[in-house]
């Protein structure tokens, strides 16, 4: 604010540099200081489980591993892979994250389309119809009794595989077939038209033009239906009744939870090479990875996927 | 008297635009009905055409019909005593009315006013808190113009909202641990500070850290992800007025003041107002899990939400009726539902944006 500032303005520009204000060098810093620190304390509890879940049996039990493994041992991701129930899980979430983000992508995609249309006879109607459901949401017990009563008419139907009522009846957003209708929306309208002149029809159009000019939207959508089917818990655990048709959460949580309990009772007597704790960091760490991989190769969409624009037309 | 009431009756035209017709200009009933024709024949001949559009909207209709709107319809329970049946519906239409009996029993009970209550209080923090933090991190990554060092911070960053709850709260639940539980537990790094600074041991089974456990957990897995919005609209503020202020002899300070606030106002103002629409739309996972990290009920002080306290109560105990457990529900959906419109109308009145 003081002239001294206009001063070295003048200064300054002889050298060619950017003049930099003491509070601006300041915030500088700052920030560089508190991204990085946030940044890393997002990652520190992943490398923390990896730490202990590689660590020896000592170490661990003693609160040593602040960071990197001590006494490096893979006996406890060996016993996590040689359990059969866990891999029995794994299976099923993958089952129910590829099928049910398929089926998730087709009824979105086909029903996003329609909805962007607005010659459509009651567009206005069947927005509403999805809209309503984000202001509107039936509560716990109903949608209970609801996907109780989807199961059973499954399995009269001969379908005993519980995964099935994960994939059919749970995970679709409305926000996300939003998402999909306003960037169908906003590509330009004369394509339509001449693929309508060159003899196309909707499913065609939608296909070879509204889908692949609409790649970042679609490619978030998918990451977004694919992390929460991969994520889902809580309805699996209140519906799937069948032990070998639930999910990695589930499982994972019930055995956390146990391990958990036992330590805490006292129950177990470590004697191997690993802490029992170190299980539960292995399965943790075995249950984020495919996460982790897929992860970046989608973030660089996020932002043009995701913004503001809202669910207004 | 033909023609005014032909005026009121069309729908097709706005009727003050025929009113300001002269009279032999209006077009008589046999040609409006003739104009409604051709636009029936038209509309019909529309819909023909577009049948692939139709086919493409029914997956999605049936799913919301079955999966959305039928629970929905399924919410009449909470007016009846719920007996489980095997017809339509899996009993909810056979049950006998019982009028609004359930309300009753839930609004005389302490528990489901204590739930009330600690759902708004919750999400009163995680605003107060959860809602400038992105925006100070977003001002930050603003500021960082290392472009390896941006994409790895977001890539780090946004990466904890991807984790699932169920990992994060174990992790919580091993991080939180202190040593003096049980003598052969080693205490996780966050319970051994917490039992060698503060002299606090057990943070998962003490209600007084259970909201800033909540909290700072949620802050930990969503701040990175929701700064991408606010970073957006930083970057959208144009370079020449931080040049204009800067010669003007603005410090950074003023300059965020001056510059970069008024220039993401919209986008500020807008997210607060959806923010406190969603005031009782609180997730109930996450707290679920919460709560069974510790023991049995020792949380449910400032733990129990309105979701938490039908999965709880109701859902695990058969001596109360499902009924009851609706009529919490319907009560939470309908004043969620005035919130979020409410938000939204405010929205549109202050931003001329709205979500909805």
């Amino acid at each position: 604010m003081s002239k001294t500032n206009v001063s070295t303005l003048n200064v300054r520009r002889d050298h060619g540099f950017q003049r930099m204000d003491a509070s601006e060098v300041v915030f500088k810093v700052l920030a560089y200081l508190f991204i990085g620190v946030f940044a890393l304390l997002c990652v520190y509890p992943l490398i923390y489980s990896f730490s202990s879940a590689i660590s020896g049996r000592v170490a661990v039990s003693e609160g040593r591993i602040v960071l990197w493994p001590q006494d490096v041992q893979w006996d406890a991701f060996n016993e996590v892979i040689h359990t059969k129930t866990f891999w029995i899980a794994y299976a099923n979430t993958f089952f129910v994250t590829f099928f049910g983000t398929v089926y998730c992508m087709i009824l979105s995609i086909l029903g996003a389309y329609a909805l962007s249309k607005k010659r459509l006879f009651g567009n206005k109607f069947f927005n509403f119809l999805l809209i309503f459901t984000m202001w509107f949401s039936a509560g716990m017990i109903p949608m209970y009794l609801n996907y109780i009563q989807t199961r059973t008419i499954l399995s009269t139907m001969g379908i005993s595989d519980q995964k099935w009522l994960i994939v059919i009846a749970m995970g679709m957003n409305a926000f996300n077939i939003i998402l999909l209708r306003n960037a169908f929306q906003s590509v330009p309208k004369e394509i339509e038209e001449a693929a309508v002149v060159d003899g196309a029809n909707d499913f065609q159009i939608m296909s070879k033009i509204y889908v692949p000019m609409s790649k970042a939207t679609v490619a978030t959508v998918a990451l977004f239906y694919g992390i929460s089917r991969w994520n889902g818990y809580f309805w699996a655990m209140k519906t799937v009744s069948n032990v070998y048709d639930m999910p990695l959460q589930v499982v994972i949580q019930g055995q956390i939870a146990y391990i958990q309990e036992q330590i805490a009772a006292g129950g177990t007597i470590e004697m191997g090479t690993y802490a029992a704790y170190s299980v539960a960091y292995a399965m943790i760490v075995c249950a984020i990875i495919p996460i982790l991989i897929i992860y970046p190769f989608i973030q660089k969409y996020f932002a043009a996927g995701v913004n503001l624009g809202g669910v207004k037309e | 008297m033909a023609d005014v009431q032909i005026s009121k009756k069309k729908t097709r035209f706005p009727s003050s635009q025929l009113d300001s017709l002269p009279p032999e200009m209006r077009a008589s009933e046999e040609e409006v009905e003739n104009i409604e024709k051709t636009y029936w024949k038209r509309t019909f001949h529309d819909m023909a055409k577009d049948w692939r559009l139709y086919i493409m909207l029914v997956p999605l209709l049936f799913f919301l019909l079955c999966w959305k709107y039928f629970p929905i319809a399924s919410m009449v329970v909470s007016f009846k005593d719920y007996t489980a049946g095997s017809g339509f519906g899996g009993g909810v239409y056979s049950s006998a009315w019982i009028g609004f009996d359930s309300f009753i029993y839930l609004f005389k009970t302490t528990e489901f006013w204590s739930a009330f209550r600690n759902t708004f209080t919750l999400s009163f923090y995680g605003l107060v808190f959860g809602f400038p933090f992105p925006i100070i991190l977003a001002l930050f990554f603003s500021e960082i113009k290392n472009k390896l060092f941006l994409s790895t911070a977001q890539v780090f960053t946004y990466m904890p909202k991807f984790i699932s709850t169920v990992v994060v709260t174990s992790l919580l639940g091993m991080l939180l641990q202190s040593s003096n539980a049980a003598s052969n537990i080693a205490a996780g790094p966050i319970g051994y500070i917490f039992e060698n600074a503060f002299h606090l041991t057990n943070l998962v089974s003490n209600p007084y850290a259970f909201r800033s456990i909540y909290i700072i957990s949620g802050m930990w897995e969503t701040a990175g992800y929701s700064s991408i919005v606010y970073f957006a609209a930083i970057l959208g503020i144009s370079p020449t007025n931080y040049e204009a202020a800067r010669i003007d002899g603005a410090n950074k300070m003023q300059q965020v003041r001056y510059v970069t606030f008024p220039g993401m106002a919209p986008t500020l103002v807008i997210m607060l107002i959806l923010r406190m629409g969603e005031l009782l739309t609180i997730g109930y996972e996450k707290i679920y899990l919460l709560q069974q990290l510790g023991t049995y009920g020792s949380t449910y002080q400032t733990s129990q939400t309105i979701s938490t306290y039908v999965i709880n109560v109701i859902m695990t105990s058969s001596s109360l009726n499902q009924g009851i457990g609706a009529a919490a529900d319907l009560f939470n959906s309908l004043l969620s539902m005035v919130l979020v419109l409410g938000s939204n109308q405010i929205a549109r009145k202050v931003s001329s944006t709205s979500l909805f």
